[in-house]
């Protein structure tokens, strides 16, 4: 293998009911910045049906190419047919770097590419790097349940590859100015040799606010006590029409379904508000809400790792604070709304 | 009759695991070892599937020889046959690498007796990446259908089996020709409680256990350390945030100046 033959840096490009996954903007973001230390091509891989016309707005947030497979058989992610595209443009063009999303979707296509190819691939990085002379990406995650973080190497073999936890890198302000190389690629493929496929979508409304896409995130821990406790949390993220966020002793206790956990085996949310009650603070879940704007801990625990991690921090019992504080947010939310109407009717008068 | 194969992993129970500051290694007898979570709930699915369709559950796993104590527990569940492959040829295994040796040992089993049907976790709690049971299915030249929340169908006679398969807002339905590998969430099943026979059995129970020698077609460079692209090149502690502020006060003063921080993004709340 001749390393010199590997240049670049791709970008997975995930594309979700005609738009691209805010993921995919995000790396191309962090793609940029190793493209620009390594002096080389930013690229992304556009793989679906009737997705061409998306990339334009991939050389807006800084692809210098976009390599696209449009073709009916893309309609709906599949292993197979994705992964023989992304092995056909690997093959032809030869990266050094590939990302993805660490998305449901991002993790199983590059499990079987790297199984394929066969290269290295880390999973779940939150920091990532190149050196600038050898191209060794240097990509770091929290390790054994977020006990510690560690940086895995792929020196002997390219691409090198990772996947990418959302909303930890930051996608560039989108430059309409910019624009870049459109690659049409294509392979054979035909749907009756494929042995999967997708029968419906079925898209869950939930009632509650998505905790992922929540700018206000109530999340409870052990310390809540019960499930019954755990209520608190509920009454406390309705009256500030938040999403409801666990731990995840609470998830695994039954106190609440597993998509409300936050953190290292969970989701990882930035909202603009975050609440941390009766959460001790492991680093198994601060790395999924470290990056939240403002962070607010109450627990009764002065020692609480939490106090480290927050921005403000109430030492006290929750059962204690959090009926003062519904009582308190019942009292004075209505008034700003009211205030705010008051200035709306003005500004139409 | 289905012959379905659970691959599991013994994992060092990380969310009471302490770390040794000065190496940054994990003390490993500071945590017990335990059935990863996630692999128990693979062999109650493959269980389950058994006591639907008929067939035989086996179970597999990769590791030194006190995992034997992880088969048993999948006895206890309820699974029929244990394999184990325990060879210090496989140690400091990356995901590829695991993903070969398990393939091997799976190629021997189905040997002896076809398999229909392969079950994973999601991902194991140690090492949190998820790849092995798709680079399973890439080895073994099978779809995998990763975040399986719900089977619906096994058809064994027609060949296909039904599932759904977790997306970020919903899940989608996928038909997918057998044999073919899932890995699967924790909301596929509730595990349920081992009968006394099986716990019976589990306690007399010994897994067939296999060395890299006994494999077959193995190309030893592909093994362990040696067959594992990715190394770690440094590992530490994660940086310690320089804490918050510690509001004082009575309690009502506390709630009130803590209202007041929350209140000024107000753009929130009208």
């Amino acid at each position: 293998m001749n390393f010199d033959d590997y240049r670049g840096i791709w970008i997975y490009i995930e594309v979700k009911d005609g738009h691209v996954a805010p993921v995919s903007l995000e790396l191309l973001g962090a793609g940029r910045a190793l493209a620009d230390k390594r002096k080389t091509e930013l690229a992304g891989v556009l793989i679906g049906s009737g997705v061409k016309t998306i990339a334009p707005t991939l050389f807006q947030y800084g692809a210098d190419v976009v390599y696209v497979y449009d073709d009916p058989i893309f309609e709906h992610y599949r292993t197979e047919p994705y992964m023989r595209a992304l092995l056909d443009c690997c093959h032809k063009h030869k990266p050094e770097v590939i990302l993805y999303g660490a998305t449901p979707s991002g993790k199983d296509l590059a499990s079987a590419i790297a199984t394929d190819l066969p290269t290295g691939l880390t999973a779940d990085t939150t920091i990532l790097d190149i050196e600038e002379d050898t191209g060794l990406l240097l990509a770091s995650r929290p390790a054994f349940g977020g006990n510690i973080m560690a940086t895995i190497l792929c020196k002997k073999y390219r691409p090198q590859m990772a996947t990418v936890r959302p909303k930890v890198m930051k996608a560039l302000p989108p430059d309409p100015s910019r624009t870049g190389k459109i690659v049409e690629e294509h392979i054979e493929l035909r749907e009756e040799e494929m042995r999967t496929k997708v029968l419906e979508i079925v898209r869950e409304a939930t009632k509650k606010a998505r905790i992922d896409e929540a700018d206000i995130i109530v999340a409870g821990g052990k310390g809540m006590g019960s499930k019954e406790g755990f209520q608190l949390i509920h009454q406390l993220a309705e009256v500030l029409g938040g999403a409801v966020g666990a731990s995840r002793d609470v998830v695994e206790a039954g106190w609440i379904d597993h998509h409300h956990q936050v953190g290292q085996t969970g989701v990882t949310v930035t909202p603009k508000i975050y609440f941390a009650i009766g959460i001790s603070g492991a680093i198994q879940h601060v790395v999924g809400m470290q990056n939240s704007d403002l962070i607010i801990a109450i627990n009764k625990d002065p020692n609480a790792p939490i106090f480290q991690s927050c921005h403000y921090g109430i030492v006290g019992d929750a059962f204690e604070i959090v009926p003062l504080l519904i009582e308190r947010f019942k009292e004075e939310i209505p008034k700003l709304k009211a205030a705010a109407d008051v200035k709306e009717e003005i500004r139409h008068a | 009759m289905l012959h379905i194969v659970a691959c599991i992993k013994q994992v060092p129970d990380t969310k009471i695991i302490k770390m040794n500051p000065k190496t940054n290694t994990m003390d490993r007898a500071s945590a017990p070892a335990i059935l990863n979570p996630y692999d128990a709930h693979a062999v109650e699915e493959a269980v389950r599937l058994k006591k639907k369709y008929g067939g035989i559950v086996s179970v597999l796993t990769m590791g030194p020889p006190p995992a034997v104590k992880a088969i048993k527990k999948c006895i206890e569940l309820g699974a029929d046959e244990g394999y184990m492959i325990s060879d210090r040829a496989f140690a400091g295994a990356d995901t590829l690498a695991t993903s070969y040796a398990l393939t091997k040992a799976l190629e021997k089993i189905a040997k002896q007796r076809p398999i229909d049907l392969i079950i994973c976790g999601k991902m194991t709690i140690d090492g949190d990446t998820g790849q092995v049971g798709p680079g399973i299915a890439r080895r073994l030249n099978i779809p995998p259908l990763t975040g399986v929340n719900k089977v619906v169908e096994v058809n064994k006679e027609k060949g296909y089996a039904i599932v759904h398969r977790k997306l970020e807002d919903g899940y989608e339905v996928v038909k997918s020709q057998l044999p073919c590998l899932f890995t699967v969430e924790k909301d596929i099943n509730d595990i349920s409680f081992a009968p006394l026979p099986n716990m019976i059995k589990a306690a007399r129970y010994q897994p067939t256990i296999w060395t890299a020698d006994d494999l077959e077609n193995v190309d030893r460079k592909q093994l362990g350390l040696k067959g594992s692209p990715t190394i770690v090149s440094k590992v530490w502690a994660p940086p310690k945030p320089e804490g918050g502020k510690i509001l004082t006060g009575t309690k009502e003063q506390q709630v009130s100046e803590l209202l007041s921080i929350v209140l000024e993004k107000k753009e929130l709340f009208s």
